[in-house]
């Protein structure tokens, strides 16, 4: 049910273990048809490579690079997707849901 | 998110232990936040407590306003598992689905023509009798026992052990007649009447199901929504 999120966080762990810069992105909220649930995560290193998933891919990069800046300044951030944003173009939810993603470095 | 913190909330994952991230979100304007890890055995010293243990239990994460500020609580719960005792005709047709449901599952039955692999492919056995394996085994919270052999020297052995444990779920098959026999036994073992509420006899929901896969389904569900629902509504619809 959960193995594959908890593996993620045991990842993060590792990652940061052995001296990786990391960001660990959890959806905190969802509204209409989110395709990942409540508690889903995405861990990001400093590089930019990156694990699990909060969406089914169409927020994944805004995130990410979202997740670059928490790296360096060390301030979690709390970003809103959905169609009602203005950024719904370029990184909207295709299925018409609303996630809120906490993303936040680890340290 | 601390080293540290996540750390504990992996050891304590290990341990099959439930454990909440209890974290203020930072507001628009500002950009910072503090979190807490409240273990299952901390939880009554939480300020949200009683929220977070309703978390721990169904397994789920979520967001919650407290003294003016939104809270979000990310739970980590242990795999669930599915112990079915009786590799019987219905454990062929309930392990696979229960591995589709997310289940772990393992077959536990003395009787070793039953317990085969040839019959389970894929699936964990315990050719043994419950008292020798389940103190191994280690029934716990996030545990569901499905007793189906119609063999009280076996099905006994592992309630008996079931009702010791916290088990979120025990099911028995059988008619009421076997039920109330059951029921005997145990008191006599020195169980009350609130142990024996916590079994389902028959097991599964009633949707008349005849064949063992329809059995099947019908345990899984009444699995789903012992694990689910929230304890009231779970009272009404389960029937236990």
């Amino acid at each position: 049910m959960l193995a594959s999120d908890d593996d993620i966080l045991r990842e993060a762990q590792s990652w940061r273990e052995t001296g990786r810069a990391v960001a660990v992105a959890t959806v905190v909220s969802t509204w209409g048809s989110a395709p990942r649930p409540v508690g889903s995560h995405l861990v990001i290193d400093g590089e930019g490579l990156f694990l699990g998933s909060v969406s089914g891919g169409c927020v994944e990069g805004d995130v990410v690079a979202e997740a670059i800046d928490v790296i360096a300044d060390g301030a979690p951030r709390l970003l809103e997707f959905g169609v009602a944003d203005a950024t719904a173009w370029r990184a909207g939810l295709s299925c018409g849901g609303h996630i809120r993603v906490l993303v936040e470095r680890l340290d | 998110m601390r080293l540290a913190d996540l750390a504990l909330l992996n050891a304590e994952y290990d341990a099959r232990r439930a454990v909440a991230l209890v974290t203020d979100l930072p507001a628009k304007d500002k950009k910072s936040s503090t979190q807490r890890v409240v273990r299952a055995a901390d939880v009554e010293d939480d300020p949200l407590g009683g929220i977070i243990a309703e978390h721990l239990r169904a397994g789920r994460s979520g967001t919650l306003e407290h003294d003016g500020r939104e809270v979000f609580i990310a739970v980590r719960v242990p795999p669930v598992r599915l112990l079915l005792v009786g590799a019987v005709h219905i454990s062929q047709a309930l392990a696979p689905m229960a591995a589709m449901l997310g289940l772990d599952v393992t077959v536990l039955d003395p009787r070793t023509a039953f317990a085969d692999p040839k019959r389970f492919p894929n699936v964990p056995l315990l050719p043994a009798w419950p008292d020798d394996a389940l103190p191994a085994y280690a029934l716990d919270a996030f545990t569901a026992v499905a007793l189906l052999t119609h063999e009280p020297r076996i099905d006994d052995q592992a309630l008996v052990a079931a009702l010791r444990a916290p088990c979120f779920y025990i099911g028995a098959l059988g008619s009421r007649k076997t039920h109330a026999r059951r029921c005997e036994r145990m008191a006599e073992q020195g169980f009350a009447q609130g142990d024996l509420d916590r079994i389902h006899a028959p097991i599964g929901l009633d949707i008349a199901a005849v064949s063992p896969a329809e059995i099947a389904v019908s345990v899984l569900a009444q699995i789903v929504a012992a694990r689910r629902r929230k304890p009231m509504r779970a009272a009404a619809c389960l029937g236990a």
